[in-house]
């Protein structure tokens, strides 16, 4: 049992102090890649937090008539941070959190995709769009009311349906950047429109008039998939957090976005996209067909979209404003771009990117109680992704920082081993060990940093 | 007839064609300035700030146009100021230009939003009296109700600014030097240009620029109400001038073509014969972006774009 404990004691120590003429544990931990990524995305979180807080003091400060008090921006501070839990259903407002945040996993999975491959897709709204069009053509003209497995068939063929429509539209971008050589942002904002009205006139022709919510109040709506009950299934999690939207759309993203990380990281098609995205000249010359890895990753990067807005729309309890939707485009399809951005284009990393974005959002929510609207958290957000721009700049200081550090413990080390060998002469290989320890450290660290550079 | 369709015409073209000049401006001179859009929505929204607070004290309510001249520029002016944070990120600390244009996109209509609710009890700012910006002469002549008719001075004011600044980048010495910075950075410091220097230039004119065509959009379409948003002004214009091949004359032609098209779904409801074909107007709305593509497609040919533009510059490099 001692010896358990000073085990541990032991390990902790390690963590901070130099050991067995190691470095500390956590100076190496420091050193890897993606430490150094999450401590820079912390960083930006908290900065961005920071000038938000600053944000609301000035808000009270300028509030007339007392309406806001001074000490009411700790208050909003807390509330933001806290997310959905300050609300008045935590419940409800969790599950709501992780609803809202699929569709933008969704989108935000499709520009970081086209992002490796060097293509900037500015279009996910568009093919959000269509992806919504496609399912909700298919879910609401088959009434499956009372047989819950036909619905789920027919909510499945859905969700195919609106991603082949999505793949569809993403293709146009990649056909004209590929054939006509047209820069695939301009091509991206066209289409966007183009969807947009598309998505209108469709709805608002003469057969499909069955279509439309014409209950009481209603006016330029859809009726939901809970009246054809073919709506996402929610297994119970809609009851278990408060009757809000959570259905299983998040699986379905999370597991997508696992997919994609396999298929860029270990398949070669992947390492062929993220070629074309380093270098296409030295793509082609390879031998890699660059105008066909294009046009795939748009189709991908579409269809991914085209999930999110079947997912969004497929819900039971969500309605679509088919006669005003050619006036705005979604929300939802210009948030993947911030969230892959601030994942740095890692799947994995869209996954919590847009979990906290609805968390803040969701945050920003309960805000009223303070006197502050909920926008503050908008800012918060937008402030984030400015900070996410310097990520690089802080990785930069880090690694000095780490550099100065392991310098002054490799001396002590030195110094320590050089008093040994002084009482000792018998450890004199000791010595050698280390000082090939320091080189091979600094060995790596330069490999490090002439990596960064090429980057 | 042809009045009124020029006159649309107009109203879509001169925002466009200011926004996208300064889109120009920037990536000429090495940044991507994806901010448009951003920088739009807060010169409108400072702009319209502005107006506000002259009407409620009274002044200058007799003379709409020196009131509406001021608010551009102030438009401007915050617009550059706002261009500003993309400068500072993308050119002195390095950091990518996509995601500092984002971010200022999410970040002007959270401000708006934030300032509206909180000053002026809801999410757009709408003018206490009516923005009698237009200039009326219902008796003039045909040829020259075109001009003076319906008209508004920001028209002109911006075809001029627009004619200038196109001389200025391709004919003066700064605007060479500037050109330089977004095609070769290395090669421009090595003969002793200071290359921070002119793509803050580049950035602050295009901020201004965008800042002006914000104001002009919401007072010529929307009566002066600032929202949280431009309709994607910002990101079209993006696209005319990729479409105009980053030069000036193929910016206005594409403005003016896009304006044109725009118009006609506009007008087809007020003009007989396309009413007769009895399309809907979904029809129309997709008509200017269908045809950008076609002719796109067909004339797609060496492309325009700065070879440095998007690229930090890094003076240790080659």
């Amino acid at each position: 049992m001692r010896k358990f404990f000073s085990g541990i004691g032991n390990w902790i120590k390690s963590l901070f102090c130099i050991h067995d003429d190691k470095e500390p544990r956590l100076l190496t931990l420091s050193k890897k890649e993606s430490t150094r990524s999450f401590v820079s995305s912390l960083v930006c979180i908290l900065a961005g937090v920071i000038v938000g807080f600053i944000v609301m003091m000035i808000l009270a400060l300028a509030s007339s008539e007392d309406q806001i008090y001074f000490s009411d921006a700790f208050g909003g501070l807390f509330t933001m941070l806290a997310g959905p839990f300050t609300a008045a259903n935590a419940a409800f407002s969790f599950g709501n959190m992780i609803f809202y945040a699929v569709p933008i996993i969704m989108t935000g999975l499709s520009v970081a995709i086209a992002f490796k491959t060097g293509l900037f897709n500015i279009g996910a709204a568009g093919q959000y769009f269509m992806g919504a069009m496609g399912s909700l053509l298919v879910a609401l003209n088959i009434n499956c009311t009372g047989n819950d497995v036909a619905g789920f068939f027919v909510w499945l063929l859905a969700l195919v349906v609106g991603m082949i429509f999505g793949m569809l539209w993403g293709c146009i971008p990649g056909l004209f950047k590929a054939l006509f050589g047209v820069n695939e942002v301009i091509v991206c904002i066209m289409t966007n429109w183009i969807a947009a009205n598309i998505v209108s006139w469709v709805f608002s022709s003469e057969g499909l008039k069955h279509l439309v919510n014409t209950g009481s109040g209603k006016s330029g709506y859809l009726i939901k998939t809970a009246v054809t009950n073919t709506g996402t299934p929610s297994l119970g999690l809609g009851k278990l957090f408060g009757n809000s939207y959570i259905d299983i759309g998040i699986f379905i993203a999370v597991a997508l976005a696992i997919v994609i990380y396999i298929i860029l990281n270990k398949t070669t098609f992947g390492y062929e996209l993220k070629a074309c995205g380093s270098n296409k000249h030295a793509a082609k010359y390879a031998g890699m067909n660059e105008k066909r890895n294009i046009i795939l990753s748009m189709a991908i990067a579409g269809g991914l979209a085209a999930i999110g807005g079947a997912l969004y729309y497929l819900n039971p309890g969500i309605e679509l404003a088919y006669k005003a939707a050619y006036s705005k485009l979604p929300d939802n399809g210009f948030n993947g771009i911030p969230v892959a951005l601030l994942a740095s284009n890692n799947p994995i990393g869209v996954i919590f990117a847009g979990l906290l974005l609805r968390y803040l959002s969701q945050g920003g929510g309960n805000l009223s109680a303070f006197g502050f609207n909920q926008y503050v958290a908008d800012i918060v957000v937008a402030l984030i992704i400015y900070f996410a721009g310097f990520a690089k700049l802080i990785r930069d200081v880090l690694v000095n920082r780490q550099k100065k550090q392991t310098e002054k413990v490799l001396a002590k080390i030195a110094n320590t081993v050089k008093n040994e060998t002084d009482s000792s002469p018998v450890d004199t290989d000791k010595q050698y060990v280390i000082d090939q320890d320091v080189l091979t450290d600094e060995e790596t660290q330069i490999d490090e940093e002439s990596q960064e550079v090429e980057k | 007839m042809y009045v009124l369709v020029l006159q649309k015409t107009l109203i879509y073209a001169i925002p466009l064609l200011i926004v996208a000049l300064g889109g120009m401006f920037a990536e000429r001179s090495g940044v991507i300035n994806l901010a448009l859009e951003g920088e739009m929505i807060f010169g409108a929204f400072v702009g319209a700030v502005f107006v506000y607070a002259m009407q409620s004290a009274g002044n200058l309510t007799s003379h709409p146009q020196l009131m509406f001249i001021l608010a551009i520029l102030i438009g401007g002016l915050s617009g550059a100021a706002f261009s500003l944070l993309l400068s500072f990120s993308a050119i002195n600390l390095k950091a990518d230009q996509t995601i500092g244009g984002t971010a200022l996109n999410m970040l002007a209509p959270a401000i708006v939003c934030t300032v509206g609710l909180a000053f002026f009890n809801g999410e757009k700012i709408t003018m206490p009296l009516s923005t009698n910006y237009a200039i009326i002469n219902e008796d003039a002549p045909d040829f020259l109700k075109i001009f003076i008719d319906k008209a508004y001075i920001s028209t002109y004011l911006m075809i001029i600014v627009f004619v200038l600044l196109s001389i200025w980048i391709f004919k003066t010495k700064t605007g060479t030097r500037m050109r330089a910075c977004g095609e070769h950075p290395q090669a421009a410091a090595s003969v002793g240009i200071n290359v921070y220097k002119m793509r803050y230039l580049g950035t602050t004119i295009s901020g201004f620029l965008a800042g002006m065509g914000g104001y002009v959009y919401i007072a010529t379409t929307a009566g002066g109400t600032a929202e949280s948003g431009v309709a994607g002004m910002g990101f079209l214009a993006l696209a005319i001038m990729i479409f105009g091949n980053w030069k000036p004359l193929g910016i206005a032609l594409g403005a003016l073509l896009f304006g044109f098209l725009k118009c006609l779904g506009a007008v087809s409801s007020s003009i007989d014969i396309l009413k007769s074909i009895g399309l809907p107007m979904y029809f129309y709305n997709i008509i200017p972006y269908f045809v950008v593509l076609v002719v796109l497609a067909l004339t797609a040919k060496k492309s325009g774009v700065p070879k440095a533009e998007g690229i930090p510059y890094d003076k240790s490099t080659r």
